[in-house]
């Protein structure tokens, strides 16, 4: 068992990147500190932490070099801690396939979100929410496929996907009802469905996830910093 | 017999660090050659959401996306040339270096080298920014993943085998050994660890290829 201050997390409540190792951490009943990030005035610690990205999640362990990356933060902690709630599962195969999905889930499936902020004709939001309804018709698919009739994606308890897919369940209600669209729903993905509201009232789990205040705080935040894109037609 | 195969194309830097764990962990394997213009039924199978090279099928099971398939052939074939370190905080080290090289190095790299005029000397500032961060990453070492090679000194190969090809048929000098003497020095320890020397295509074999490109292109 990690000692209090032994471990260290900046982060910020709003993202997703941070709350899924908050995921991580909480099931492996690891004390730490929460390092709380403002990302529109970056602290010193921050910038030295992560000179490379500046962004959170980092977390500090002792006196280790800090790790940033979510994937790579959940894939140290699964290491060093392997005994407790094992996150990632040991036969190599499966392992790849949800380093895959990860990907997929971080690198085409949550950029939508911002992209469908930052697009402002109505027939782009359009288009853009169509990739985001074919996404989660694959991701029902992936977890018909790893829950193999179980209630996670990892099986009886939650797993690496559960985890990763899961800290977006926050972000994916708040674009539903501004968009007035449905991403997950119980015609094209039922069971997709019933797992998040097995997520959102998982124990380990359900703390970490914000709320929608804090979320509308950090979208306002964004609509400043990074405001949407000009439209190029009237 | 366990049966590998692997869908590539001869240029993708993505497939050949594949060949390379392939090779230094002498597993027997099948390769695929692909027209990414006409892609196979069988790539398609394989690799239905991105359609992409490297796939790595195992026994009828596809592994897709390149630094996934390199830990899979490591945790697989555990037993000989073993890439990633054991110690997880050296692990963690490098799968980050790895992302940031296939996520800005890589891109900006290419980038760099294909456009042209105003887009090319922009591109060259973050491109030279990105070096000098691999640089610092050799210093007091021998290769990216320490005193011998690994996982990182793979995910970044594209960069020794590419560097000097491109300088030949672009006229532009990326890698001085002034300012990047690590890598430098990086680049041709790479070339030749005998795994990578023997693979093809060798770089005069690249700089015809890249050759054959450019006068198609009319240039």
């Amino acid at each position: 068992m990690a000692k209090n201050s032994e471990i260290k997390l900046i982060g910020t409540a709003a993202s997703p990147f941070v709350n899924r190792v908050q995921f991580v951490l909480h099931l492996k009943s690891i004390e730490y500190e929460f390092i709380d990030e403002n990302l529109a005035s970056k602290s010193e610690l921050l910038l030295k932490s992560n000179p490379v990205y500046k962004k959170v999640p980092v977390l500090l362990h002792a006196n280790k070099p800090p790790i940033p990356e979510s994937l790579i933060i959940i894939e140290y902690l699964d290491e060093i801690y392997p005994d407790i709630h094992p996150i990632l599962p040991s036969d190599p195969l499966v392992r790849a396939d949800n380093r895959f999905w990860a990907n997929f889930i971080d690198n085409k499936f949550f950029p939508l979100f911002e992209e469908l902020r930052r697009t402002p004709e109505k027939e782009g939001k359009e288009a853009i929410k169509k990739q985001l309804i074919e996404g989660s018709k694959l991701l029902e698919e992936a977890f018909v496929k790893f829950s193999n009739g179980k209630a996670y994606f990892g099986g009886d308890d939650v797993g690496y996907l559960d985890v990763v897919l899961g800290c977006f369940l926050g972000w994916t209600k708040f674009v539903e009802k501004h968009n007035e669209f449905k991403i997950i729903d119980e015609v094209r993905t039922p069971k997709l469905l019933e797992w998040t509201k097995r997520i959102w009232s998982h124990e380990a789990l359900k703390d970490a996830i914000p709320r929608n205040e804090t979320l509308m705080d950090f979208y306002m935040m964004l609509q400043i910093n990074r405001p949407p894109r000009k439209a190029t037609s009237s | 017999m366990e049966k590998v195969k692997l869908f590539a194309t001869w240029s993708s830097p993505f497939v050949k660090r594949i060949v390379w764990a392939l090779k230094l962990k002498n597993v027997e394997y099948e390769i695929i050659y692909e027209d990414l213009a006409n892609k196979s039924p069988e790539l398609l199978k394989y690799n239905p959401i991105h359609k992409k090279v490297p796939v790595l099928v195992h026994n009828e099971i596809a592994i897709c996306e390149s630094l996934v398939i390199l830990e899979y052939i490591d945790e697989t074939w555990n037993d000989v040339c073993p890439l990633l370190p054991k110690d997880p905080l050296d692990k963690a080290k490098e799968r980050f270096w790895a992302k940031f090289g296939d996520e800005q190095v890589l891109p900006s790299f290419f980038g760099y080298v294909m456009k042209q005029g105003k887009d090319q000397e922009e591109s060259k500032e973050t491109t030279l920014a990105h070096l000098k961060r691999v640089e610092q990453l050799l210093s007091e070492k021998k290769f990216l993943s320490g005193e011998s090679f690994g996982f990182l000194d793979l995910a970044f190969g594209w960069l020794a085998e590419n560097s000097r090809p491109l300088e030949v048929i672009t006229g532009l000098k990326l890698l001085d050994e002034d300012s990047f003497p690590n890598l430098c020095t990086w680049k041709d320890k790479f070339l030749e660890i005998p795994a990578i020397k023997e693979s093809w295509p060798d770089q005069e074999t690249l700089i015809a290829k890249y050759q054959e490109i450019r006068e198609s292109k009319g240039k």
